[in-house]
């Protein structure tokens, strides 16, 4: 096996418990740059944990996550963003007062300190960009809507948008396509395919068809450890994937 | 050493002072525990939650006056009656309140507190116009004025143990009720999730209204322990809310250990305070002292590690 | 993307008609003097608007940052009042009387600054806005908000009074700092300087009005909102959350500051009684009753509200504290938008059908629900 800095993301040992309860126990898992990374595992298995986790919203007991060889356990939330990590949450999280296009705006990587943000004008890049990013994301006519009136699976591409506007190059997305209607997942397939090229994604999916028409690799948690780990078809013929899905 | 006294001395005052803090500390437990179930379980900030207190005091101040016109045999026996009533009259105001007022409220908690401070400037009018603007104190039986003789040189004021072990016993009750009765379970399954808890069979609005008129309840007691180291005002309850809020975050909400605690704590350093500055720069030492704390942990001090 | 629309315009210069020309015509000086008294709260409820309103952050101590303003304005005032030669007859000349009633000798090394004018001008704004800096760094970068950060800035508000009223060799105690006379050399005491005071205060508050417009139309005004509703979604887009909060506290500090060091020079005195826990949260109502998040309607809550106090407690003292009571109730339960709710749900529709040329142009990405709208109605 390469050494560990070739690897875009690289977590070693990593344990989290809450109260004694190990959400997180001894995890090891590395992603390559442009890879897609399928997680699957039962409720509590610890998969969003995981997520909270890499991103510092939940703080590691023990253990690494190294990000472009910079250490993440260490770091607050707003610089593992700025490192170029971006977090998906399960439920859409935007701001309906705000328009779309203001949603956007507020996601696009400038002006980020308080005094950047007094001074911040809204000029051509940024609207172009803005724009762009609307019309990847199937949103271009509603620009000047509320963000609140969109349906749900709109709000799941915004939020998408949102991230991918601050050109992250790992993107971590938490059931993106729960709650979608059958057209909305392959249109959130396609999109998710598109963007992937200059980065590495880390899902989490139920939808095992969804996870067939994207994944590179699945990695199967259980209890907070990875039981399994690899293409669609080897995961699925594992004995232990099946015990944990079917029980005992 | 501190201030010329030595460890000994220092031992004597405190433990003379703590005696002396007991009532004191008994208000402050009843007010935080009160608080502690309706914040601290129901998550709604009562600013009118002194008032309440301060009707239990008048409730005992009126107990006392009928006892002494038409029962002054029985004088001695007063104060227990006037605690079973205070405790029925502000939880039945409390239930009312509820009822009328914060019910619809339960989404908005800063709405709440601003809806509950305008409550209590219109209870504080109320019991003005009621009672007048002037203090009143009450009579003690002769029997609760003495002292028990702890050792020849340590007395313990009577009063000072009889609302202590009210104070045991309420704290004993709210504890089984909430945690060991299960009924804790049903106003955290309210407040986390309303519909899903009243799918399962909760009913939602009596498990409100019960919870706050408890919390209430709890705190006409306190006003009536108050009346023991205090004379009853108008406005004797606003004097109280900070601190007992202060109590109840500095316990680490949701904590009952904790905010006996808390209590303890925060009562005896004042009272011993007391004895080396003025009263009301032992008042800003403690106050800052646990503000300073509360901003190293916001937490509080008593209070598990949880997945957010 | 202008700060100002037409609408904005329209609405800021009423109410500059109103406070610069109206009222000064309308009022006998005492009046117009009570009206300046009222203003200077304006400048507390428009930091609540930017601090409550767009951040929900509640802060029940606004009254320390009004009184800290207060104080150091008075602190000038007395020593300026306090010169040898005025305070000849004390045992110790040349310090404020409450000092030498408390057998003071020398005064102490907090009040020097205040010698000086300039520092003093500084230290209005500065002073309030470091509290804040401490309190909200520490409050903030733990993440406490909420009732919990309303509770601690309530019993900073209490700590504050009784070391304000306990320490009175310092302080002046319960009475406060009484007895000021001249500012720089000019007497404030006359109803010309009155008139001149009421003036420059109606001026700055209307110039804190385009200030704190500016901050709101910024996109530091977007990230308040949006904070307020999905702050981990702020957070998680990269900005550091506590930051922008403890800005938003500071310059609602600063702006308290400036109002109560108005509020001492047009009342002559600064006293504990504007500090404590009662007249903080009673600053809350004047925004709330404006609406919370209308930076004009904090201003005319404030003269509303103590407006209908002078009126009521004049005629009806023991009335004053039951309407109080009921105003907090009414404006949470029925009104939380406060007058500018009204204004949005009936006259503002109502405008744009008489006045057509005033509704905004129509934009590319037309500047969103939050700066569509004039300041009145913006949400």
């Amino acid at each position: 096996m390469a050494s560990n800095t070739d690897h875009l993301l690289a977590v070693e040992g990593l344990t989290v418990s809450f109260d004694g309860f190990r959400a997180v126990d001894d995890l090891s898992f590395y992603l390559d740059r442009g890879e897609i990374r399928v997680v699957i595992g039962p409720n509590g298995a610890g998969k969003t944990t995981v997520l909270d986790l890499i991103c510092g919203r939940t703080q590691a007991t023990a253990g690494s996550i190294r990000f472009e060889g910079a250490e993440l356990t260490r770091m607050k939330e707003h610089q593992i963003v700025r490192a170029g990590v971006g977090r998906k949450f399960q439920t859409p999280s935007i701001y309906e007062d705000l328009t779309v296009f203001e949603n956007l705006e507020l996601s696009f990587p400038r002006g980020r300190s308080v005094f950047g943000a007094l001074a911040f004008r809204r000029d051509s890049e940024v609207s172009g960009q803005v724009e762009e990013m609307a019309r990847s994301m199937f949103l271009q006519d509603h620009l000047d809507r509320p963000a609140g009136i969109l349906s749900h699976g709109q709000k799941q591409w915004l939020e998408i948008g949102m991230l991918l506007i601050q050109d992250p190059a790992l993107l971590m997305l938490d059931e993106p396509v729960a709650g979608m209607s059958v057209s909305e997942r392959a249109k959130t397939a396609e999109l998710l395919r598109r963007i992937i090229q200059r980065r590495s994604v880390l899902v989490i999916e139920h939808d095992m068809g969804f996870v067939e028409s994207i994944a590179d690799k699945v990695m199967v948690l259980h209890q907070g450890r990875v039981i399994s780990e690899g293409s669609i078809a080897h995961v699925k013929a594992d004995r232990r994937v099946v015990d944990v899905y079917l029980g005992h | 050493m501190l201030m010329g006294y030595s460890f000994g001395d220092l031992g004597s005052i405190m433990a003379m002072q703590g005696f002396a803090g007991l009532i004191l500390f008994s208000v402050f437990v009843l007010m935080a525990l009160g608080l502690a179930v309706i914040f601290g379980q129901m998550g709604v900030i009562n600013m009118a939650h002194g008032e309440f207190m301060i009707l239990g005091a008048y409730v005992t101040f009126l107990t006392s006056r009928l006892f002494t016109t038409y029962l002054p045999g029985a004088f001695g026996a007063y104060f227990f009656v006037a605690v079973v009533l205070a405790f029925c009259a502000a939880g039945l105001a409390g239930m009312a309140v509820e009822w009328l007022l914060i019910r619809h409220l339960y989404r908005r908690p800063l709405d709440t507190l601003l809806a509950t401070w305008g409550l209590s400037l219109i209870l504080q009018q109320v019991y003005r116009s009621v009672f007048g603007a002037r203090e009143v104190g009450v009579d003690q039986p002769e029997w609760m004025m003495g002292a028990a003789n702890l050792s020849e040189s340590i007395q313990i004021p009577i009063n000072g143990l009889i609302v202590m072990a009210l104070t045991t016993l309420i704290a004993v009750a709210v504890y089984l009720l909430i945690f060991r009765f299960g009924w804790g379970k049903q106003i955290r399954a309210v407040m986390q999730n309303r519909a899903m808890a009243g799918a399962v069979g909760i009913d939602t609005a009596r498990v409100d209204r019960l919870t706050f008129g408890l919390g209430c309840g709890i705190a006409g007691v306190a006003g009536s322990a108050f009346t023991m180291i205090g004379s009853t005002s108008p406005t004797a309850g606003q004097l109280y809310i900070v601190d007992a809020f202060l109590v109840v975050v500095f316990g680490g909400t949701g904590s009952l250990i904790g905010t006996i605690a808390s209590a303890f704590t925060i009562s005896q350093a004042r009272s011993t305070l007391e004895f080396f500055l003025s009263g009301s720069m032992a008042q800003v030492v403690v106050l800052l002292t646990v503000v300073g704390i509360l901003m190293l942990r916001p937490q509080g001090l008593f209070v598990l590690k949880v997945r957010r | 993307m202008g700060v100002l629309n037409r609408k904005d315009l329209l609405f800021i210069g009423l109410l500059a008609a109103l406070v610069l020309i109206v009222l000064p015509m309308a009022l006998e000086p005492f009046r117009l003097n009570l009206v300046g008294k009222y203003l200077t709260y304006g400048f507390v409820a428009l930091g609540l608007v930017l601090c409550w309103g767009d951040a929900g952050i509640l802060s029940l101590g606004q009254g320390v940052f009004f009184g800290l303003g207060g104080y150091c304005m008075a602190m000038y005032l007395k020593l300026e009042a306090s010169t040898p030669e005025a305070t000849k007859i004390q045992s110790t000349p040349g310090i404020p009387d409450f000092m030498d009633w408390n057998q003071i000798t020398e005064l102490p090394l907090f009040w020097q600054p205040f010698h000086s004018l300039a520092l003093t001008l500084i230290a209005i704004p500065l002073v309030p806005a470091l509290l804040a800096l401490v309190v909200g760094f520490a409050m903030f970068k733990r993440r406490v908000g909420g009732t919990y950060f309303a509770i601690i800035t309530q019993a900073i508000a209490a700590i504050l009074t009784i070391l304000i009223i306990g320490q009175q060799g310092y302080t002046g105690g319960v009475n406060g700092i009484t007895d000021l006379r001249t500012l720089h050399g000019w007497d404030i005491r006359t109803d010309h300087a009155h008139t001149v005071l009421y003036f420059v205060n109606a001026g700055l508050l209307i110039g804190c009005l385009l200030l704190g417009q500016y901050v709101r139309r910024s996109k530091l005004g977007r990230i308040l909102v949006a904070m307020r509703d999905k702050e981990d979604r702020v957070r998680f887009s990269g900005y550091a959350v506590a930051d922008f909060k403890i800005f938003v506290f500071c310059f609602a500090a600063a702006l308290a500051g400036i109002g109560g060091a108005m509020f001492t020079l047009q009342v002559g005195f600064m006293s504990p009684s504007f500090v404590g826990i009662v007249p903080s949260i009673e600053m809350v109502i004047y925004c709330a009753v404006g609406g919370r998040t209308s930076l004009l309607g904090a201003i005319y809550g404030a003269l509303a509200v103590n407006w209908a106090r002078t009126t009521l407690s004049e005629a009806f003292p023991e009335l004053w504290l039951l309407a109080l009571g009921s105003l907090f109730i009414l404006v949470v339960v029925a009104f939380p938008d406060g007058l500018a709710g009204i204004y949005r749900k009936t006259f503002d529709p109502m405008l744009d059908r008489l006045l057509p040329w005033l509704r905004r142009r129509p934009s590319v990405h037309g500047p969103a629900v939050l700066p569509a709208q004039p300041i009145a109605s913006a949400e």
